[in-house]
């Protein structure tokens, strides 16, 4: 049941994405939308609006770059809680630096090691 | 033909023409884009709940097993981006391709590997962050934000 709840959730999460690309005439951009995602991601969190979605649908509502966005955010809420003002700088990429760090080691790694086609 | 054409009053001329012009253009692919979009989005998601499940069942807590999760997904994304792969699937799968966190791997792997040429700190290190770069601003910026407003009026 999970695994269906987190296909229609990751997959409507990606129609909302094509549709904001293919009905202005693409002037959103990739690059607009994972901007975008990851800014209403962490503002849905914010408003307490993206756990229950998470709750319902794991990792249909974490793997897309929204739930990037909403681990940012409760990361940096967490630690405020914990630490005060300061965790506003610091539980925000705390919570993500297993994704960054991934993302910076294997796309450095494979830009490396592999040559573009064509 | 031409003369024929000519006679008529203008408005029926522009008429045939935007009738023509409809036959010979593509049909909307707005339909197709949000169907794959749908379908290629939603397996990435199911890859990731096959993970997280596979991570939590070997003892780790959610917050561990997502980390886990998203490491597994971005490391596969960079391999099938430098295989050339990723970017073929993302030819149909459009936003299904862009969204998930593999997608945002694609973004970093795509031009540091186009722009290798120019070296390895402005080729390889800049193009990194082309798409990531923006994405890490906005995020942390929000993030933050939220934070602080949380801290002062919660």
């Amino acid at each position: 049941m999970m695994f269906l709840k987190a296909f229609i959730v990751g997959g409507l999460l990606c129609v909302i994405a094509q549709l904001l690309m293919d009905l202005t005439g693409h002037k959103v951009t990739p690059a607009h939308v994972l901007v975008g995602f990851v800014t209403a991601g962490a503002i849905l969190s914010a408003l307490g609006l993206y756990q229950p979605l998470v709750n319902w649908a794991g990792a249909g509502a974490t793997v897309p770059l929204s739930g990037f966005g909403h681990l940012l955010a409760q990361g940096a809420i967490g630690e405020v809680q914990e630490k005060g003002l300061l965790g506003a700088f610091s539980g925000g990429v705390a919570a993500t630096a297993a994704g960054i760090t991934a993302a910076v080691v294997f796309g450095y790694l494979a830009a490396l090691a592999f040559r573009p086609k064509g | 033909m031409a003369e024929v054409k000519d006679s008529q009053p203008l408005e029926i001329q522009k008429r045939e023409y935007q009738k023509m012009v409809q036959e010979v253009q593509p049909r909307p692919t707005v339909g197709r884009n949000v169907f794959w979009a749908f379908v290629v989005g939603g397996l990435i998601c199911v890859l990731g709940q096959l993970l997280l499940n596979f991570f939590q069942g070997r003892g780790l807590p959610l917050t561990e097993a997502g980390a886990a999760t998203s490491t597994v997904l971005v490391f596969l994304a960079a391999l099938l981006t430098g295989l050339g792969v990723y970017d073929e699937i993302a030819k149909f799968a459009g936003a299904g391709s862009i969204v998930p966190i593999t997608g945002f791997a694609n973004s970093m792997v795509a031009p540091a590997m186009e722009y290798r040429g120019e070296g390895l700190v402005l080729g390889v290190g800049a193009r990194l962050f082309t798409v990531a770069g923006p994405v890490l601003v906005f995020g942390i910026v929000t993030a933050w934000l939220v934070a602080l407003l949380y801290y002062f009026f919660r």
